[in-house]
C-alpha cells in the first residue's frame, strides 16, 4: 500500500548510508507511534528496546527494522485467552454464556451488541439481550431496534427501572429459554463516577445469584478516537468489574486506536474485536498483525 | 498517570532554580517535560512541538528576577500563552433570524444529541426564546426517539418525519413549521459522521446550504485523542463551522483535544458541556481549560515549590 511506504520510506531516507538507527529514525518513529495514540510512555519504552536490539544487531537494514518494529510491538499486545473454541461458539458448560457490556458515554456499547448478537446468531446459538440501560433517553428502544433487525429476543423493562433488575430478568430468561448467550447492555458511565461504577458492581452481584461464574465475559468498550484517556477508563472499568476483555470501536475513521497498546503494555487485558462502522456486519475478530501494520499507514 | 507531570517539571525546574537567566541550555529539559506533559494531555503531537518552541523563545533571555525563580517563570509564560491561545476574542453566540437556525454536527457519539437538548434548555431558560428541536439523523435507530425525549425533559417542540429519508427536506420543512407555529430558534440534530465518509459529509453540507445556519456548531468528545485535528480540520473544511462544543468534561480528561482543535482551526469554544442532565451546559473559559491541559492543580503546588 502507498499509504504505508510513505513511513517507512522516510525511515529508509533517514538510514541510508548509515550503520546505525540514529536519532532521525528514533524521531520518526516517536511521531508515529505518538500520533496513533500510543502515549509517550509506550512509545519511550518500545523505542528504548528497538535501540537495544539495534546495538545487539550492529548493522540493521529498513526491511530489518521494519520486523523489528513489529515484532516489538506485537509483543505488547496480549493475546486472547487460549481458546479452543472456534469464534462465537460459547466454552464448555457456560450456558448460558453471560457477557456484560460496559464503558463510558457513546463508545458504540449498544451497537457493538447488535453486532454480537447477528454474530453468534449466524454461529447458530440462541441469543438473548438484556437493556439494562434504563437511563439513557431512548436507550431501550435503540437496543429493541437492534433485536429485531437482528432477529433475537430481549428482555426489558420500563425506562428507570434498577439495571440490576434487568440483567437479572436476563439471565433468568435465558436459563428459562435455554439459550446459549445473553447480552447485557448497561448505560454509559464515566469511571470516575463511584456511584455508577457502584452500579455496575452490583448488577455483577445480582447475576451472580443466578450462576455464580457469570458473567463470563465483561467486554470493556473502547472508542478508537480516545486518547489517553482510555487507560484511565481500562484501569478503573478493570477495578470495579474485572474486564476480560475489550472491544475498539470507530476504527473505519481515521483514528488509529494506538491506546490499547499502552492498555495491554499496563493491564494484559486482550483486545477481542474491532468496530469499524455501523452496520450490522462491522464487526472485526481482532488480528494483531494487521493491527499493528495499520498503526504505520499515514493518513 | 497524572502525578508524572508535576513530577517530571518539578526535577526539570529544579534544575533552573539559581540560575540568573533563562537560556537556551538551562531550558532545553523543561521545554522537553512541557512538551511531553502537553502530549500526555492528548494535545497534538506537532502542536505540542510547535507551542513549546514558541515558549521557548518567549523565556530565553528573560531575566530571572528575585522575586520569581526561573520555574515560576517558565510556569506562567506557558500558563499565560496557552490561556491566550485557547481564548482571543470573546466568542459571541449568534442568535439573528427569525428563526434563527443552529445546525448541529460532530462524528458519531460525541454527544450531538445531548447538546441540542440542552442548548434548547439554554435558549429558553436563560434567552427566554422558544426553540423547535429537528430530528434530521434519520439513520441511528432510536435516534429520533432519543431527541422526543429530551425535547419532553426540557418541555420545548420537536419536529420530525419518521417516513422521510431526506435530511435536507426534513430541515427545511422544520423552518416552515417554526414559522407557523412562532418558533425563534430551531436547533438541527444531525447523524455522527465520520470525516472520511464522503456521502455523508455531503449530506450535512447540503442541509448547511439549503438552511443558511446562524450558528453551525461543532461538537466534540473532550477525550478525543490525536485525531482531533484531523477530524476538526476536515469539518471546517466542509462547513466552516462558527464554534466547537466540548463535551463529556465531567470525566478526568485533561482534554487537550481542546488546544489541538483551536489551533488548528481557529474557531473559538462557544459552550462545554458536562454532565447527562440537561442543565449541565456552560459557556467556555479559556483559563479554566488552560488548566485542566496544564494539571493546574499540580502547577500551583510546584509553583510554591520552585
Ligand atoms: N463509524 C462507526 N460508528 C460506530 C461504530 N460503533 C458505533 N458507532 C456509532 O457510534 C454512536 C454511538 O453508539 P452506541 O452504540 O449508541 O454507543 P453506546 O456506548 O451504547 O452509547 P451510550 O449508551 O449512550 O453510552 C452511534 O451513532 C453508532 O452508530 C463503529 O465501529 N464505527
Ligand atoms: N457524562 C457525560 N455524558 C454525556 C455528555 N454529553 C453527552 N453524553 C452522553 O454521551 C452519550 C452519547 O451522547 P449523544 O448525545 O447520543 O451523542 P450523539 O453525538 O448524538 O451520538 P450519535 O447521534 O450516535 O452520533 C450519551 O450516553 C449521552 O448521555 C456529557 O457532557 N457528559
Ligand atoms: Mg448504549
Ligand atoms: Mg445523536
Amino acid at each position: 500500500q502507498k499509504t504505508k511506504e510513505g513511513f517507512f520510506s522516510r525511515i529508509t531516507k533517514a538510514i541510508a548510508g548509515k550503520s546505525t538507527v540514529d536519532e532521525e529514525v528514533l524521531d520518526n518513529l516517536e511521531e508515529a507511534l505518538v500520533s496513533a495514540d500510543v502515549g509517550i510512555e509506550t512509545t519511550v519504552q518500545i523505542i528504548e528496546r528497538i535501540e537495544k536490539r539495534v546495538k545487539q544487531d550492529k548493522y540493521v537494514n529498513t526491511a530489518e527494522l521494519n520486523n523489528l518494529l513489529q515484532q516489538e510491538i506485537e509483543a505488547i499486545l496480549v493475546d486472547a485467552p487460549e481458546q479452543n473454541y472456534k469464534d462465537f461458539d460459547i466454552p464448555e458448560g457456560k450456558k448460558p454464556y453471560v457477557i456484560l457490556v460496559v464503558g463510558v458515554n457513546g463508545v458504540g456499547k449498544t451497537t457493538t451488541i447488535g453486532k454480537l448478537a447477528h454474530n453468534y446468531k449466524k454461529a447458530g446459538k440462541q441469543v438473548i439481550l438484556g437493556a439494562a440501560d434504563t437511563f439513557r433517553a431512548a436507550a431501550v428502544d435503540q437496543l429493541t431496534i437492534w433485536s429485531e433487525r437482528v432477529g433475537v429476543s430481549i428482555v426489558k423493562q420500563a425506562m428507570g427501572s434498577d439495571p440490576s433488575a434487568v440483567a437479572y430478568d436476563t439471565v433468568q430468561s435465558a436459563i428459562a429459554k435455554n439459550a446459549d448467550v445473553a447480552i447485557i447492555d448497561t448505560a454509559g458511565r464515566l469511571h470516575n463516577k463511584a456511584h455508577l461504577m457502584d452500579e455496575l458492581s452490583k448488577i455483577r452481584r445480582v447475576i451472580q445469584k443466578l450462576i455464580p461464574q457469570a458473567p463470563h465475559e465483561v467486554m470493556l468498550v473502547l472508542d478508537g478516537s480516545t486518547g489517553q484517556n482510555a487507560v484511565e477508563q481500562a484501569k478503573q472499568f478493570t477495578a470495579t468489574t474485572d474486564v476480560s476483555a475489550i472491544s475498539i470501536t470507530k476504527l473505519d475513521g481515521t483514528a488509529k486506536g494506538g491506546v490499547v497498546l499502552a492498555i495491554a503494555n499496563q493491564f494484559k487485558i486482550p483486545v477481542k474485536y474491532i468496530g469499524v462502522g455501523e452496520k450490522i456486519d462491522d464487526l472485526i475478530i481482532f488480528d494483531k498483525h494487521e493491527f499493528v501494520d495499520s498503526l504505520f499507514k499515514l493518513g | 498517570m497524572f502525578n508524572s507531570l508535576s513530577e517530571k517539571l518539578e526535577s526539570a525546574f529544579k534544575n533552573l532554580r539559581g540560575e540568573a537567566r533563562i537560556n537556551d541550555l538551562n531550558v532545553a529539559n523543561t521545554v522537553k517535560d512541557i512538551r511531553r506533559a502537553l502530549i500526555d494531555a492528548d494535545v497534538n503531537f506537532k502542536i505540542a512541538k510547535e507551542f513549546t518552541d514558541k515558549v521557548k523563545e518567549k523565556a530565553v533571555g528573560e531575566k530571572v528576577i528575585n522575586a520569581i525563580s526561573p520555574g515560576q517563570l517558565m510556569v506562567k509564560i506557558v500558563k499565560d500563552e496557552l490561556t491566550e491561545l485557547m481564548g482571543g476574542t470573546e466568542a459571541q453566540f449568534n442568535i439573528t433570524g427569525n428563526p434563527a437556525i443552529i445546525l448541529i454536527a460532530g462524528l458519531q457519539g460525541s454527544g450531538k444529541t445531548t447538546f441540542t437538548g440542552k442548548l434548547a434548555h439554554y435558549l429558553k431558560t436563560k434567552k427566554g426564546k422558544s426553540p423547535l428541536l429537528v430530528a434530521a439523523d434519520i439513520y441511528r435507530p432510536a435516534a429520533i426517539d432519543q431527541l422526543t425525549v429530551l425535547a419532553e425533559q426540557v418541555g420545548v417542540d420537536i419536529y420530525s418525519e419518521r417516513e422521510n429519508k431526506d435530511a435536507v427536506a426534513i430541515a427545511q420543512n422544520a423552518i416552515k413549521e417554526a414559522k407557523a407555529k412562532n418558533k425563534n430558534v430551531i436547533i438541527i440534530d444531525t447523524a455522527g459522521r465520520l470525516a472520511i465518509d464522503e456521502a455523508m459529509m455531503t449530506e450535512v453540507a447540503n442541509i448547511k446550504q439549503a438552511v443558511n445556519p446562524a450558528e453551525i456548531l461543532f461538537v466534540v468528545d473532550s477525550m478525543t485523542g490525536q485525531d482531533a485535528v484531523n477530524t476538526a480540520k476536515a469539518f471546517n473544511d466542509r462547513l466552516d463551522f462558527s464554534g466547537v462544543v466540548l463535551t463529556k468534561l465531567d470525566g478526568d480528561t485533561r482534554g487537550g483535544a481542546a488546544l489541538s482543535i483551536k489551533y488548528t482551526v481557529n474557531k473559538p469554544i462557544k459552550f462545554v458541556s458536562s454532565g447527562e442532565k440537561m442543565d449541565t451546559l456552560d459557556v467556555f473559559y479559556p483559563e479554566r481549560m488552560a488548566q485542566r491541559i496544564l494539571g493546574m492543580g499540580d502547577i500551583t503546588t510546584l509553583v510554591e515549590k520552585a
